[in-house]
């Protein structure tokens, strides 16, 4: 089986949010890059899981710049075979998706892997733009993926519940929690992520549809209204009649 | 200004009234939809501003490449400007489909209608900043975030017409679908209530679900909660489970690390209980309860029975 998983870059999630140039980038300043953790832990990790179970071979795609280079290294150390970077500054989904699209549109690929969303832009996009593009099956937040002579068996969330669903390969699939666990790379993957193949491609998009003009911060929050544990009737008589969300 | 707004008939909820509400605003509205709503239900939609509403109630609507036709031919149709669609899981699966086949700028988790220069608000990194962004192409396709704008009444009753979508077939099969009776699905909950670690243990969660249900509420946990199996995968809720905006979310018993704010600090209210007067959440909350969530909970249950009984 050929599987492909589209692995981006995400501020680790505990770095503080700042903006430079006028408010209209984000302040790289300080902060660490990580594998954004949806594209990690559920759809490399899930990815990887079946090259184990049925053969074949794992791939990362990442649109980057070399500075990602880190970030698809720590991929490569956690079991995928070899890795490509589309190499271009991506300015939104559509171009990330349109690049991914591009490069995997005759190379067979059965499986396409993506994250759930990025946890900077939550835009939730890029893999029901790869399978629109490729004219594919897509199967969003799935929570359990098995494949079985060609056809994949999917558990995926719906509005108040989940579903199983089947189709046919090649799909592409949007991984949650629930896919796989998290896996820790060791020492030895560590020394063979270094030497594994990363193969850089220039760009062919056709551009982006949209544009982050600014950004903002959130007001800051006023100091939290103790209340005595003592007296639950005044807390639920603030929130009547002060909140109002009672 | 034509504006198609896509929603999903097979539960028409607050967020559809939302997304029509969030069309008129912009121009007037055709929704379209598929499934198997009744006309006069479908009609309703003309109270939140609707003109038309046009179905196709030959396919259900569990396959997103079969949706995306469906929208694609009405927006042609039409000639529809804007699409809008809500930004829950469905319109998650269609929306980015919808702008590839069309070409047009997707904004995906609006919360504002757009300002005068055109620019749309939405969230970032995880709720922890917002982001003005512009549509370059000549169509605009806007999901918007459940629970950011309110339904308002402005019409009366919508006419409802077929419409043949030319869907084709699915690219996939439904074997099976689960959903829990009688509980509340967290995205779409305007109330919840939450515990994590500080309840020590499964067999605990009781004071938990009877506040919920006092309240009318759906239950939710943190990450490691759910990752030791104390409480089912669907209630994790951070960065990395579910994003929740409800009007009120009450927390015992959870620290409050960035990450699980990330997924609540959309919240229009607050309220956490937690015996540490230090612990981080309390900066981000509105009203707070120093004491032990054991004795605060049910407490809390009281406080909110006798309101209920005297309202
Ligand atoms: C990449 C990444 C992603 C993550 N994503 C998420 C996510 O999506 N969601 C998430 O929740 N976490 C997430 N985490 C984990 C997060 O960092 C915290 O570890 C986690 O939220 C802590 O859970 P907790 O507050 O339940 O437990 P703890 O941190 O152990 O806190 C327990 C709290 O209970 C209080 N307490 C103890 N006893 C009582 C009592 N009797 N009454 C009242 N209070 C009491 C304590 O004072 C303490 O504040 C993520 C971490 C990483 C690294
Ligand atoms: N620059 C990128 N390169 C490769 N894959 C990406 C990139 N951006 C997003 N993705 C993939 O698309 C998923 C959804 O991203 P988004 O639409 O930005 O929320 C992510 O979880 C990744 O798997």
């Amino acid at each position: 089986m050929k599987i492909l998983v589209c692995i981006s870059k995400a501020p680790d999630t505990t770095s503080k949010i700042a903006f430079t140039d006028g408010n209209t980038k984000f302040d790289e300043t300080g902060v660490q890059f990580i594998v954004n953790p949806y594209d990690e832990w559920y759809a490399l990790v899930r990815g990887i899981e079946l090259k184990e179970q049925h053969g074949g071979t794992v791939t990362t795609i990442t649109v980057g710049t070399a500075a990602d280079d880190a970030v698809i290294r720590k991929a490569l150390a956690i079991g995928a075979d070899d890795a490509v970077r589309v190499n271009t500054d991506a300015l939104d989904a559509f171009q990330v998706a349109e690049e991914i699209a591009n490069y995997a549109k005759d190379k067979g690929f059965d499986l396409i892997l993506t994250g759930k969303e990025t946890i900077n832009y939550n835009g939730s996009q890029v893999g029901a733009m790869i399978a629109e593009h490729l004219d594919l099956p897509y199967i969003s937040l799935a929570t359990k993926l098995d494949v079985n002579d060609g056809t994949a068996k999917l558990d995926k969330e719906i509005v108040g519940g989940s579903q199983e669903v089947e189709a046919q390969l090649p799909i592409v699939v949007s991984c949650a929690k629930g896919m796989a666990e998290q896996r820790i790379p060791n020492m030895r993957g560590i020394m063979a992520a270094r030497t594994k193949p990363l193969q850089v491609v220039e760009s062919t998009s056709s551009g982006q549809l949209v544009n982050f003009v600014n950004y903002e911060l959130p007001p800051s929050k006023a100091a939290v209204k103790l209340i005595d544990p003592d007296n639950m009737d005044e807390l639920v008589a603030l929130l009547h009649n002060e909140a109002k969300v009672i | 200004m034509s504006v198609l707004v896509y929603i999903n008939s097979e539960k028409i909820a607050k967020n559809s009234f939302e997304a029509v509400t969030y069309g008129k605003k912009i121009g007037s509205v055709t929704v379209i939809t598929n499934g198997n709503a009744t006309d006069e239900d479908l009609a309703e939609l003309g109270k939140y501003g609707a003109d038309k509403v046009l179905v196709d109630r030959n396919f259900e609507g569990t396959d997103s490449q079969q949706v995306t036709r469906l929208v694609a031919k009405a927006a042609n149709s039409l000639g529809a400007s804007t699409i809008v669609f809500s930004n829950d899981l469905v319109g998650k699966a269609i929306a980015p489909r919808l702008a590839v086949r069309l070409k047009a700028g997707l904004v995906a988790g609006a919360t504002q209608v757009p300002d005068e220069e055109g620019k749309i608000k939405v969230n970032v990194f995880s709720g922890k900043a917002y982001g003005y962004v512009k549509v370059e192409s000549t169509i605009q396709i806007i999901s918007l975030l459940p629970n950011s704008i309110q339904p308002e009444e402005t019409g009366q009753k919508a006419t409802v017409e077929n419409f043949d979508g030319e869907v084709g077939t699915a690219g996939l099969t439904v074997k099976a679908t689960k959903k829990p009776e009688g509980s509340i699905p967290l995205p779409e909950a305007e109330l919840v209530v939450s515990a994590g670690r500080g309840l020590k243990g499964p067999e605990n969660w009781g004071i938990v679900e009877e506040l919920a249900e006092t309240l009318g509420a759906a239950t939710a946990c943190s990450r490691p909660v759910s990752d030791i199996g104390w409480r089912p995968h669907h209630e994790h809720v951070g960065q990395t489970g579910v994003a929740i905006r409800p009007n009120l979310y009450i927390a015992a018993g959870i620290s409050g690390a960035i990450q699980h704010l990330a997924g609540v600090n959309g919240s229009k209210v607050i309220v956490v209980i937690n015996t540490d007067a230090e612990a981080p959440f309390f900066k981000a909350a509105d009203y707070g309860v120093v004491g032990d969530a054991f004795e605060v909970l049910p407490r809390l249950n009281e406080a909110f029975k006798k309101f209920k009984a005297s309202n």
